[in-house]
């Protein structure tokens, strides 16, 4: 072995602090170093070549007709997806009015009223089961349920949809945020003959608040960019929501019929679409990493 | 506990026994707060009951012959998904093995002190932002960015090494090289955020023992940290891929959805998922029965891997701690 001849060489009871590239060692920890580099930098390029497509392509095409036109039709030109941006805003709407209460309960219950019952042990398991869930199942559930139940495609099934992806992320997020709240503060609202009740609404949530948000918002970033729940629940729509009880346009759905057209302007749309969609999400991510850093 | 307790007459405290109201309003509370926490629950349940429900008159028709044979036609009332069951773990494993590589080398690279802390905590929120993409914007991406990009590359492979079952067909267009391509960078952030727990759980006095006996940084790191890490990598490679067997509107877009099986890289595929995103919106009363098995089907592989990986990240979790 070539490391134990380097080893034979030295002088016996002199440690070689040298960093020499002749010994084996020295050489193959350079190398490896080297080569992790490339592999780090190699993982970076994707995201900067998404952000150069969408910036060039989806950039080019992006102006006011492009987000508050109705969708063209088949060989028309011009036309923008204003009733998507429109719809998207909806029903991640009623995905947050749904998910937020029962969210941030739940992480109340996880992580302040009984953060080791059996009960709190099971819902939790529950709830780290669900973050991992194909979102498309999602979609079937709701279909199953509200779509056949109603007899229609609507904005309510696909909010109703978003809400199952959203409340694990949010009550999840809750818990390590009300976790984070001091014992003694508590424990000095508890001292002074408060209810559970009482510390939990009045210290323990107010002082988690920003945890609890920094959860709110990546959920809500989640859900703008959520396809698949919305496929077979809103459908989609060529013109603007009427109620919440029709078929529904939105950006995402948008983007994935008009990436299949033949149609080069449908697919400037969906370029263009895709630069609103990912600033909508980046918008709600840097919020949440703005509101999580006060509270460090 | 007793009112009195609290009764200190003449005192100046707002320290006080909560009044009926306000212990009612507790009881109210938390028993709101218990339903929620129960919901969550029930929902998963409900979500396997509505669903195996619309699957039961499959289910009765086609027993397990469903998950054994690969046709989808709708004309003559033949289903079954053996090519989608096929598809979703060829594309996750070998999606897998390319996340699982770059995602655990970021890990080491951002948590062994390769960057300076502020690079660092740039690199790693372009790392996470990649996590932030939706996935129809991957799938537009793939269409026009890497399609093009391989195609060449593709048959050049099939030109030349076509014997080698992997390269055995041409490269048209969407199948599983990009989709497979695509579905990595998507479970990276994945693999890597959980590995990075892993490494930062290894307490500093483990390396410092290791560089004391006179290792250089990568034997510290291949002899001591990546085994001590083993676990927590584990935990993310197994959520990792349950993420990617869920994946659908990248690969809908991506794989071709074409029923077949095949080794080659570069002929069109199908998977559970994207099944059911091409099939559903058009599908007649007696098809989506079918599709309600393949969700099943798809829920139930989902369920098991998850279940497994989030045993095993508690299990981690638990043995670096002690």
């Amino acid at each position: 072995m070539t490391v134990i001849e380097a080893d034979m060489n030295r002088k016996p009871d002199v440690p070689s602090l040298d960093h020499s590239f002749s010994d084996p060692r020295a050489l193959r920890n350079t190398i490896q170093t080297v080569l992790l580099w490339i592999v780090a930098l190699l993982a970076s390029v994707p995201l900067f070549s998404v952000l150069y497509m969408l910036i060039t392509r989806g950039g080019a095409r992006l102006g006011w007709e492009a987000i508050t036109a109705l969708p063209p039709a088949g060989l028309e030109m011009g036309g923008g997806f204003g009733n998507a941006i429109v719809g998207t805003v909806v029903m991640v709407g009623i995905g947050a009015l749904i998910s937020v209460p029962l969210g941030v309960l739940g992480g109340l219950l996880l992580g302040a009223i009984a953060p080791s019952s059996r009960m709190s042990d099971a819902v939790r398991f529950v709830a780290k089961v669900l973050t991992g869930f194909p979102s498309i199942l999602a979609g079937v559930f709701v279909y199953a349920w509200l779509v056949l139940g109603m007899g229609t495609y609507s904005a309510f099934a696909g909010g109703v949809a978003l809400a199952v992806r959203m409340i694990p992320t949010v009550m999840l997020t809750a818990e390590q945020a009300v976790r984070m709240v001091p014992q003694r503060m508590k424990d000095a609202a508890f001292g002074m003959g408060c209810t559970q009740t009482q510390v939990a609404l009045r210290v323990t949530l107010p002082t988690a608040m920003p945890g609890v948000l920094t959860g709110v918002m990546l959920a809500v970033a989640g859900a703008a960019g959520e396809s698949a729940p919305l496929l077979f629940t809103a459908l989609f729509s060529n013109y603007w929501i009427g109620s919440l009880t029709e078929p529904t346009a939105s950006l995402s759905i948008l983007i994935y019929n008009f990436s299949g057209m033949p149609f080069p302007n449908q697919i400037e749309l969906a370029w263009a679409a895709s630069l609103v969609l990912v600033l909508i999400v980046l918008v709600f991510n840097i919020l949440s990493r703005l509101i999580g850093a006060r509270r460090v | 506990m007793s009112a009195e307790g609290f009764d200190l007459k003449g005192d100046n405290s707002i320290s006080r026994p909560p009044s009926r109201g306000e212990i009612l309003a507790d009881r109210a509370f938390r028993g709101i707060a218990y339903a929620s926490g129960g919901l969550v629950v029930a929902m998963l349940a409900y979500i396997l009951w509505e669903i195996g429900g619309q699957a039961a008159p499959a289910i009765a028709r086609d027993g397990l012959g469903f998950l054994t044979r690969a046709v989808w036609n709708p004309q003559e009332h033949d289903f079954g998904i053996l090519a989608e069951i096929w598809g979703t773990l060829y594309s996750s494993i070998l999606a897998l093995l390319i996340a699982g590589f770059f995602g655990v080398a970021v890990a080491i690279f951002l948590t062994q002190d390769f960057l300076d802390a502020r690079l660092a905590r740039v690199f790693r929120t372009v790392i996470e932002m990649l996590a932030a993409i939706p996935s129809v914007v991957f799938g537009l991406w793939g269409i026009y960015v890497v399609i093009p990009a391989i195609r060449p590359v593709a048959n050049w492979l099939h030109e030349f090494l076509g014997f080698i079952p992997l390269f055995s067909t041409p490269m048209a267009g969407p199948g599983m090289a990009p989709a497979v391509i695509v579905l990595a960078i998507m479970v990276l952030p994945t693999v890597a955020a959980i590995s990075q727990d892993a490494f930062q759980l290894i307490p500093y006095k483990v390396k410092e023992a290791a560089y004391g006996m006179g290792t250089t940084r990568w034997e510290a790191i291949q002899k001591v940290m990546l085994p001590t890490a083993s676990s927590g990598i584990a935990a993310s490679l197994v959520l990792g891929f349950g993420r990617a067997l869920g994946e659908t509107m990248a690969l809908a877009m991506l794989i071709g959805n074409s029923g077949q099986i095949s080794l080659s890289l570069f002929s069109p595929a199908n998977t559970l998922a994207s099944l059911l995103a091409s099939q559903f919106p058009e599908a007649g009363a007696l098809e989506v029965e079918q599709l309600m098995y393949a969700a099943l089907a798809l829920l139930g592989i989902a369920l098991v891997v998850n279940i497994i990986g989030t045993l095993i990240m508690a299990m981690s979790s638990k043995q670096t701690v002690s």
